[in-house]
């Protein structure tokens, strides 16, 4: 598509509807987002001893995630070099060995073809060349690994760019400086587009309206973190990760574990832990700015207490896989951030489903013809710099949403 | 003789357990049709104060405490849930979903004291704005007498498919 025809679908303060709902669209997204950029895959402690495996995805492709026997982590693709089977069909496990029930040709966790049957009758294949399929590059941060079929590109440090941080940000709530991925998975299917939860996890106008039933009910403290009178700000790292910081609350609040909704007297053995680990002062400061509220382009959500990673399937299917962050060495604060997460999140939680609802409703709101765009330009008149120059606006306003789409034409405009 | 007093003591046992277990299907067939036609506060009455609400995921015999399910609500919980549900304003319960559930093959599976076990099955159908969805389960129980009727102090809903990613559900089930 070239400049004029990308003009027309994202303008100045809206998108086309059809961005959402073109199937001709999504199958370039594929291509031009899913199989270009870094997408994140799995976490490094899902797979902690040798030849672990878990089955994860990388846009639609299914991904075998391994740690293989030198205790590397190795994306492999779910496809026997011979005819095509499926090597793996179990969610995990452990296996030295994926042997493919159909000819019995053998992989090991590195992905390297192991054995082929009766192989007198193939005396010219060269087995170094017949392993299984795999990720072009594989690179991780902090234990999460990521993913990009492109062989050239942006490194992902400098696709993460100014997000980097983030990270940082979030092991730094762990005494041991570690997340971990071990409390399973909700899947959660919604019938819309992708793009709708991209979007949706850092807009900070909707809680209000959407979760009141639950604010209401439950006493929750989330719903001022995204008032009006908030200190809270919107922020667009460019690359489309974007980001509710809500820190300028919690600082005015300046309540260690405020951000948790308790307080330090009722976590006793974290707290101890964080002030042996970081010094009573620096766990002070961690501890009242919480985990981070980040979206990382193109699926990786980092909510607080849970991460969620997108998985596109159609135009107008997706899967959330949801879990309970877990930090290491913090048993007391992880078995509520279990509790928390699964009231909120999967097709049963509090939150969740509300959001899941609306995803749902708008992809079908979007396939009417008129009007044409949405509107996204709420804070335009108020964007600003942060110190280190990433735009930021208030935390209701549509600047989130703004860096989204100013990404993904840079990516997009490449297709033909 | 003694043969004569066997077979007597077993079918007044037998008859016991009968009566039980008709009392059970009423306690099972009473609740099912409180959640079908979304009687909240009479749903919610059914509970012990320590009732547990399960509904795992990946599995029947995960361990609630340490991996995610996709509800494991303690009776404060439960309460929490039919208050948002009360508010009118829980969007995936805007409109409610029409249900219908056939509830079968239930089976006192043990009796200890006050507590009875019991195992069922239900198919239950679901129809919602934008989709009608079949939704298959085994359910265990235990049930509680308190005060001379039963109530239920656990219930746990193992969904056939839930090692797979599952539309909203957000009616009580």
């Amino acid at each position: 598509m070239n400049q004029a025809q990308w003009n027309e679908l994202l303008s100045k303060d809206g998108v086309h509807g059809s961005v959402y709902t073109d199937p001709a669209l999504y199958a370039a997204e594929l291509e031009y987002i899913w199989r270009t950029t870094w997408v994140y895959v799995g976490h490094e402690s899902e797979v902690p001893r040798r030849h672990d495996f878990v089955m994860k995805s990388l846009g639609v492709e299914p991904i075998i995630m391994t740690r293989d026997g030198d205790g590397r982590v190795q994306l492999l693709l779910n496809r026997c070099s011979h005819r095509g089977n499926q090597v793996c069909i179990q969610a995990r496990g452990n296996a030295s060995t994926f042997t493919c029930p159909y000819h019995a040709w053998s992989f090991g966790s590195d992905g390297r073809l192991k054995h082929i049957s009766m192989p007198d009758g193939y005396p010219d294949v060269d087995r170094s060349t017949r392993g299984l399929g795999r990720v072009t590059r594989v690179a991780s941060y902090r234990g999460f690994v990521f993913g990009s079929f492109a062989a050239d590109g942006p490194t992902l440090e400098e696709h993460l760019g100014g997000a980097l941080e983030v990270f940082d940000r979030l092991v730094a709530l762990s005494p041991e400086g570690e997340i971990e991925v071990t409390a399973g998975f909700l899947q959660h299917k919604v019938t819309a587009n992708w793009k709708l939860m991209l979007e949706n996890e850092t807009d900070g106008y909707h809680p209000t309206f959407v979760h009141s039933s639950i604010f209401g009910v439950a006493q929750s403290g989330i719903g001022k973190l995204y008032g009006r009178d908030s200190a809270a700000v919107s922020r667009d790292y460019g690359n489309g990760h974007t980001e509710c910081d809500l820190r300028p609350q919690f600082r005015n609040l300046a309540l260690p574990m405020g951000w948790f909704g308790t307080t330090e007297d009722r976590l006793p053995d974290y707290v101890a832990k964080m002030r042996q680990a970081y010094g009573e002062e620096r766990a002070r400061e961690i501890m009242i700015d919480g985990t981070p509220h980040v979206m990382i382009f193109p699926n990786l959500f980092i909510a607080e207490i849970q991460l969620f990673v997108l998985q596109p399937v159609a135009v107008d299917e997706t899967i959330q896989h949801v879990t309970a962050l877990q930090f290491k060495g913090a048993p007391d604060l992880n078995r509520r951030m279990r509790q928390q997460t699964m009231g909120s999140v999967g097709p049963a939680g509090f939150l969740l489903a509300d959001d899941s609802e609306i995803y749902e409703r708008t992809h079908l709101g979007l396939k009417s013809s008129a009007p044409r765009y949405t509107l996204i330009s709420r804070g335009s008149h108020r964007e600003r710099r942060d110190e280190d120059g990433y735009r930021i606006g208030d935390i209701t306003d549509d600047l989130p949403s703004r860096g989204i789409w100013r990404h993904y034409r840079a990516l997009m405009e490449r297709a033909a | 003789m003694s043969g004569a007093g066997t077979v007597e003591s077993r079918s007044t046992a037998s008859r016991v357990s009968d009566v039980l277990l008709r009392e059970v299907e009423a306690f099972v067939y009473l609740e099912g049709g409180l959640q079908d036609r979304h009687e909240y506060d009479a749903w919610e009455a059914l509970w012990t104060d320590d009732g547990v609400y399960w509904i795992p995921a990946n599995g029947d015999d995960i361990d609630p405490e340490r991996e995610m399910s996709i509800i494991y609500d303690n009776r404060s919980r439960i309460a929490l849930r039919i208050r948002q549900l009360h508010t009118g304003r829980r969007l995936a319960q805007t409109p409610k979903s029409n249900l219908v559930r056939v509830i079968s093959n239930i089976e006192i599976a043990s009796e200890s004291g006050e507590e009875i076990n019991v195992r069922a099955n239900a198919i239950i159908f679901e129809s919602a704005p934008r989709r009608d969805t079949l939704w298959g389960t085994r359910y265990e129980y235990t049930l509680r007498r308190i005060d001379g009727a039963l109530k239920m102090a656990r219930k746990k809903v193992v969904l056939v498919n839930n090692d797979k990613a599952l539309p909203n559900m957000a009616f009580l089930i």
